[in-house]
């Protein structure tokens, strides 16, 4: 990846704050995320690793501090513009429609996507269909790429969690994001369900070329997957590096790996 | 038209664009190819085969599920000369390693990463390998071995090859001659290594013609290509047959959507191995079991009298008129809902082969109104030697021969063949082929009997058929056969062999079985626990008992009943070698293996201790400590057993 120069930033987040009433979730933390990249974010419960995804994706605004993509200042964009941007998230704990197919729910994800006025949608033939099947093409593809092709009909709150998470990939992917925001991907997961969503965050990044930006407590799935690792702890950025550098750093080990040493042995 | 892809050529000629060949499901779509298409995509391919110095005579190996690509590499490999060999897609390292070293394999085509990766693991112990073709790019960017190529390659160099050699494909096409080797098929066996039988055009053609010539196959028909390539019957049905009458075959889009894409395709022929139907069945007893009670009485009931009307028909009995009407009753309520439930709403010839078939699940299709046969059959004599004529089904016997195919039963009760499609020899093994074949009759392996009307029954495998102590025939296979009848019951071993009695070891099916004891609260972890569950024993013992009484009401069969049986901590499996991969049991492994297993059978013991190995699908291997039960079953009477039956 780096062969001289480095690729383009990306995603450059300036010395954010965030409080909610007394608690301050993130004071000053800045991030810079290359094109390309997939980077971790670890801490402690309450770290404000969710807050930083949450501003990023604008849930809510920053009390201070400035969010650039692609070189484009989002941090006063309203929320659902985000999308359109170019980002896609998933969440710690699903947000899917529980009762619709696995299909229909992606192609909800694509809706941002969809450009047609009211008057030709409502004639549907033409322009709209053409559009729809196109859509539908890509949606397949992204079916076929996730190899959930035998649940595209079933219900999704019929899944187990494992393919569910797959499936929020796949929303998230069915808007053509450039950056994915993922939140706690692996969590609740056996190990062979981990191993086949380690392999799809690879592929994602690879061959679909999407930049990332993961949450995770696994810290074995972490120290193998990501490029570059930030630590935070009570809403302050402690450490950045290479995965074996943030293991070395004594500050990370006293605030964070002190207690998670053994996950990163076992 | 004497080759197969000499075959392809006129299909592509006569119908060109106008007609379906082949479909894949692919992207959720169903991707048609016409003839037309399907030759282009032979002819593009086996340039690029010939670009790659793929000879007259070399072997092209095939490994993968069932995509057209890998079809079109077969037909590419003929068309040139050279000579394809299947390979079961869920093979182990060691037996790719095998079959590849042992056909001295130039080119391998495979589907998926996954079996590139296999491959790569064999690689350097294989010289002859020079190249391997992968299909799906996925997952592959990283590969940079120079031997490793995608098939978009590969139609690359096929096209610049074309520009310097103009006309080589229909030169190549014509070179072909009807006794080249169209095949090498390698048989899993259930004894020793496998072998590779040579199967000429000739051989598969003139079967297959005779096959036309007696059963109404038509060119508007519709098959699945959803069983291993490397099984002589899926070759046969998808390529072989499908050439001749010029019907279209429909590749599912993942193993694991076969049954929905069944429904969506509706074939109107379908061949499957006894299992599938089995496995069919037991799904379909698992939902009644999970439905009202009034569902179920109305299938018992209407089952009750389909099966009634079928055995008229079979006796060419007339139908009463009151069960007439009931049957048009059932039809409506259970029959056509349940056939469409199954995607097997359009089919009008279903056929059981590759394996012996319980009669039990033959009289369930027929009850459904499904004109179900068996065929039977040997890799070398081409996939078919017999067939049930429409008018003259029976459900013990697997039919007469097909035009031009001799029987005859040897002095020691072996079925012996003779007929054009008996093949040419074992790859590279004289010794095993002589054996096989003397004055060219093939020597099957199988015993079994003609009756007057000329139809073939079949016992067992001829080495297996023995008798107990007190001389009483005893032939595993049928016992078998009537224990997997059980939707609890996925595998059988019986065991009689110069033995006082017959006991058994059986496998649980993990869903049915599952299922059962989820609706009676009991928890369980994995199979091996499950196996072992009191309860779990008394519902198996409760479905052999039931077999005993039906053996127990045959003639003489009594002495045949299980004694004792017991519930195996592992499902046997392809991988350790104790079934092949068309799942037939290769008993002398599991009798070496579960030696001490089966003494506890015929001891006092009550227990057993057992320490297994078990291999790891990455070849790792571990072992596992259990005990194990033995449930010893009460005596059947005959007079008790007679009034026990409906």
């Amino acid at each position: 990846m780096t062969n001289g120069t480095d690729p383009p930033l990306l995603l450059s987040i300036e010395s954010i704050s965030k409080a909610f009433g007394g608690v301050r979730a993130l004071s000053g933390v800045s991030l810079e995320v290359r094109q390309g990249e997939i980077r971790a974010i670890i801490g402690p419960n309450g770290a404000g690793k969710t807050t930083l995804l949450n501003l990023i994706s604008r849930v809510y605004p920053p009390d201070q501090g400035r969010i650039l993509f692609a070189g484009r200042d989002i941090t006063r964009l309203p929320t659902h513009k985000i999308a359109s941007v170019g980002i896609g998230r998933t969440f710690q704990n699903i947000a899917l429609f529980k009762g619709m197919t696995v299909l229909d729910n992606l192609m909800l994800g694509r809706h941002p996507l969809m450009r047609p006025g009211i008057l030709s949608s409502g004639i549907y033939w033409g322009l709209a269909q053409k559009r729809e099947v196109e859509h539908r093409a890509r949606i397949e593809w992204i079916i076929d790429f996730l190899e959930i092709t035998h649940i595209r009909k079933t219900i999704v709150g019929a899944l187990p969690l494992g393919l569910q998470k797959r499936v929020e990939l796949g929303r998230a992917l069915a808007l053509e994001p450039k950056v994915l925001l993922l939140d706690e991907p692996m969590a609740g997961m056996n190990v062979e369900e981990k191993e086949d969503m380690v392999r799809f965050i690879f592929d994602s990044n690879e061959e679909l070329e999407k930049t990332i930006v993961l949450i995770e407590h696994d810290m074995g799935v972490v120290m193998d997957i990501s490029q570059r690792v930030s630590v935070l702890e009570f809403g302050v950025k402690i450490a950045e590096g290479t995965p074996e550098e943030v293991r070395a750093n004594p500050a990370v080990i006293k605030a964070y790996l002190g207690s998670a040493a053994q996950a990163v042995k076992g | 038209m004497d080759t197969l892809p000499k075959r392809l050529a006129a299909n592509a000629q006569h119908y060109g664009q106008r007609k379906i060949a082949m479909r894949e499901k692919t992207l959720g779509i169903w991707q048609p190819y016409t003839w037309g298409q399907y030759l282009d995509h032979v002819k593009a391919l086996a340039l690029g085969l010939a670009a790659l110095h793929l000879q007259r005579g070399d072997k092209l190996a095939l490994i993968g599920d069932n995509r057209p690509q890998l079809y079109w590499a077969l037909l590419a490999a003929e068309a040139l000369g050279a000579i394809p060999v299947p390979l079961y897609q869920d093979s182990i390292d060691r037996e790719i390693q095998y079959v590849l070293e042992h056909s001295e394999a130039r080119i391998a085509v495979a589907e998926d990463q996954e079996q590139v990766d296999k491959l790569l693991h064999v690689k350097a112990a294989l010289p002859a390998l020079e190249h391997i073709i992968y299909v799906d790019p996925k997952g592959m960017r990283h590969y940079r071995q120079p031997f490793l190529l995608p098939l978009t390659r590969a139609h690359e160099l096929g096209r610049q090859f074309e520009r310097q050699h103009a006309g080589f494909f229909e030169a190549e096409l014509t070179r072909g001659t009807t006794d080249d080797i169209a095949i090498i098929a390698y048989t899993s066996g259930t004894t020793g290594t496998p072998k590779g039988v040579m199967l000429s055009h000739r051989n598969l053609l003139s079967n297959a013609t005779n096959f036309l010539q007696v059963e109404d196959i038509r060119e508007d028909d519709e098959v699945m290509a959803y069983l291993p390539m490397a099984w002589v019957g899926d070759f046969y049905f998808s390529v072989v047959l499908a050439f001749l009458a010029g019907y279209a075959v429909n590749c599912p889009e993942d193993p694991a959507t076969v049954m929905r894409d069944l429904r969506e395709i509706g074939p109107t022929f379908f061949l499957s191995p006894p299992r599938i139907w089995e496995g069919l069945l037991s799904a379909v007893q698992v939902r009644i079991d999970d439905a009202d009670r009034l569902k179920r009485w109305l299938f018992r009931y209407f089952m009750g009298i389909g099966q009634r009307v079928a055995r008229q028909r079979m006796l060419r009995q007339p139908v009463p008129l009151g069960l007439r009407l009931l049957y048009v009753l059932g039809k409506f309520w259970i029959y056509a809902p349940l056939k469409d439930h199954m995607g097997l709403g359009r089919v009008r010839l279903a056929y059981a082969g590759g394996a012996a078939l319980g009669p039990e699940v033959f009289q369930f299709y027929r009850a459904l109104g499904i004109n179900y046969k068996q065929v039977y059959g040997l890799t070398e004599c081409a996939a078919l030697a017999t067939y049930q004529p429409d008018a003259d089904v029976r459900a013990e016997t697997v039919g007469k021969p097909l035009p031009a195919v001799e029987l005859r039963i040897s002095e020691s009760g072996e079925v012996l063949i003779k007929a054009p499609s008996v093949f040419v020899g074992y790859y590279k093994n004289p010794e095993a082929t002589q054996t096989a074949l003397t004055d060219g009759w093939l020597h099957t392996g199988d015993a079994g009997f003609i009756d007057r009307a000329g139809h073939l029954t079949i016992i067992d495998r001829a080495r297996d058929v023995s008798t107990l102590t007190d001389g009483t025939v005893f032939a595993p296979q049928y016992l078998e056969n009537r224990l997997k009848f059980s939707p609890f019951i996925s595998e059988a071993v019986v065991i009689g062999r110069d033995r006082p009695s017959v006991t058994a070891l059986l496998n649980i099916d993990l869903e049915t079985v599952g299922n059962w004891a989820e609706r009676q609260g009991i928890g369980y972890t994995n199979y091996m626990d499950l196996s072992q569950k009191p309860q779990v024993y008394e519902l198996i013992a409760g479905e052999v008992a039931r077999v005993n009484q039906a053996l127990a009401s045959d003639r003489g069969m009594q002495a045949l009943s299980i004694q004792k049986f017991l519930i195996l901590h592992k499902e046997l499996d392809p991988d350790d070698a104790e079934i092949t991969r068309t799942r037939k049991v290769r008993r002398g492994v599991i009798e070496e293996r579960y030696a001490e297993i089966i003494e506890a059978l015929y001891s006092d013991a009550d227990h057993i201790k057992v320490t297994t190995t078990i291999t790891y699908e990455d070849g790792r291997q571990a072992s596992l400590e259990s005990s194990l039960r033995v449930q010893a079953l009460p005596v059947v009477s005959a007079g008790a057993a007679a009034a026990v039956m409906p």
